[in-house]
């Protein structure tokens, strides 16, 4: 089963404000590990074109664990606002 | 009382109980939507806390049965425990799922006196002049307050912008994620070896986390199992092969001798979260000029391989924070010097007792050898004796002196047993 498809299962209610904000002058000044693209377990950050890192947001399971592993802090990490973002009902 | 999760709403229970103007402010739908838990709760040592409401909650399962499968390459080990302890006229322990319990913790708050407001997030501590924490602020809106209770969970964003604690840091932190697969109760009873209602705990070790600190985890809830990784942060971060921590889980559950446990179930539900698992040197300071700190949100949780704890700690430090505030409420001092009584109490209390106690165990825990070697090497010598081969066989204590010299007659064992004394 994709990553996709597990989230698919998820209750959540989209923000059109993100709140993950990535600042790519320090990924690509600081950055060694891009650790984002591994450790998400909504698999939500990736590549684009450019070789920018970038995230989608709109799936993230609020864990927390991009910001903790980011070297550079290049993560503004903020909770969803209010009323937004994942709502657990089995966990 | 920032965050409505267990450590909060024990508090504010506590605090509205001694006819304490409550407020709770919770940043999701309700009370348990933001929450995700591996999924056992103690409750052996919140008898004397709160009893009224640990006959009544509405708990999965109690934990009749421990069971523990070490992961080779090649093959597994189970060990499994049942013990008329564990349940004894009280269960010692029970599977919980947060979005049901603790939904039915903020109702009993509520009942108290307490408003716990939902949909409601808090950005900021206030401050004033002199560095005490005076209120909070939530969008345009800015609440004061005689005593903030700090339970905002173990991302700590609120207490590291306000410098009462560091930011979490990869070394001290897991990420722990899981699935929700639904399963009939019979269905979980069969696999399981249980009677009806109740409740197992089943723990993984071994290849699966490839070679990082961690492990996996099945617990048995009422109509579902919740199945889960537990990684270290810092390792998969520093991983060079390009392995995503998702992959983990998909790889686990293929494994031959897990695909039967799981066939025929349904995902309903996919959550992740970090998981403090620094032990006491990591707690912060629990308290300041107008706040109490708990649960999570001070690094008040201990994995100690076999037992996994927040819950109770969570709890017990509201319960503590509450008795606190309320004496201070008394005495009309909410400074720093009046509620470090709180830490005082929890030094009585088995929070930082057992806290204390297992200072050795996130160091111990480190050994990559407790994941690459030993499950896999006892998994090994336990196949190799059940094995007969086509030629005549080995004697039994050739066999068992072969294996025994090839795992554990090396420097590496014997300096890890050496340094089990320390536990």
């Amino acid at each position: 089963m994709s990553i996709d498809a597990k989230l698919g299962q998820n209750a959540f209610k989209l923000d059109k404000q993100a709140h993950i904000v990535i600042n790519q002058s320090v990924c690509r000044t600081s950055c060694v590990n891009r650790a984002c693209l591994t450790v998400c377990p909504a698999d939500l950050y990736s590549l684009n074109p450019e070789g920018e890192i970038v995230i989608n947001w709109e799936g993230c399971l609020e864990c927390g664990t991009c910001m903790i592993s980011c070297d550079g802090k290049a993560l503004s990490w903020q909770y969803p606002q209010t009323e937004f973002g994942v709502q657990y009902r089995s966990s | 009382v920032v965050g409505g999760g267990l450590a909060g709403l024990s508090a504010a229970y506590g605090m509205a109980m001694a006819g304490v103007e409550v407020l709770v402010l919770e940043r999701g739908d309700y009370s348990g939507a933001k929450n995700v838990t591996g999924g056992r709760m103690y409750v052996s040592s919140l008898r004397g806390i709160y009893p009224e409401l640990w006959s009544e909650a509405p708990f999965e399962r109690p934990v009749a049965r421990e069971v523990v499968t070490l992961v080779g390459k090649d093959e597994q080990t189970t060990v499994e425990t049942a013990s008329d302890r564990f349940l004894k006229t009280e269960p010692q322990s029970y599977t919980v799922v947060r979005a049901k319990l603790d939904r039915w913790l903020a109702d009993r708050v509520s009942e108290q006196g307490a408003m716990v407001l939902t949909k409601m997030k808090a950005d900021a501590l206030l401050k004033d002049g002199t560095g005490r924490v005076t209120g909070i602020r939530a969008g345009d809106d800015e609440i004061g307050a005689d005593a903030i209770i700090i339970a905002e969970g173990v991302l700590g964003l609120l207490g590291t912008e306000a410098r009462l604690r560091p930011r979490p840091d990869p070394l001290h932190h897991a990420l722990g994620y899981k699935e929700i697969l639904e399963l009939s109760p019979s269905t979980i009873e069969d696999r399981w070896h249980l009677n009806p209602g109740e409740g197992a705990a089943h723990l993984f070790a071994g290849t699966l986390t490839r070679g990082m600190t961690g492990g996996g985890f099945i617990y048995t809830n009422r109509e579902s199992i919740s199945l889960g990784i537990v990684v270290s942060i810092e390792q998969m971060a520093r991983r060079t092969d390009g392995l995503e921590s998702w992959q983990l889980l998909d790889d686990f559950k293929e494994l031959p001798q897990i695909r039967p446990l799981l066939a025929g179930s349904t995902l309903v539900e996919y959550s992740a979260h970090a998981i403090a698992e620094g032990g006491i040197a990591q707690v912060p300071r629990l308290w300041g000029d107008g706040y109490v700190m708990v649960g999570d949100a001070a690094g008040l949780s201990l994995n100690a391989l076999l037992t996994v704890r927040g819950m109770d700690f969570a709890v017990a430090s509201g319960y503590y924070a509450a008795q606190t505030v309320v004496a201070a409420k008394k005495q009309k001092d909410f400074s720093g010097a009046s509620l470090s009584t709180y830490e005082q109490r929890m030094r009585q209390s088995f929070v930082l007792r057992d806290l204390l106690s297992s200072k050795g165990i996130p160091q111990a825990l480190e050994n990559e050898r407790l994941v690459t070697h030993y499950p896999g090497a006892l998994a090994n010598l336990l196949s190799g004796l059940y094995t007969i081969g086509p030629g005549p066989d080995v004697k039994l204590s050739r066999k068992v002196a072969a294996a025994a010299r090839r795992h554990f007659l090396d420097p590496a064992t014997l300096k890890d047993l050496w340094s089990l004394r320390k536990l």
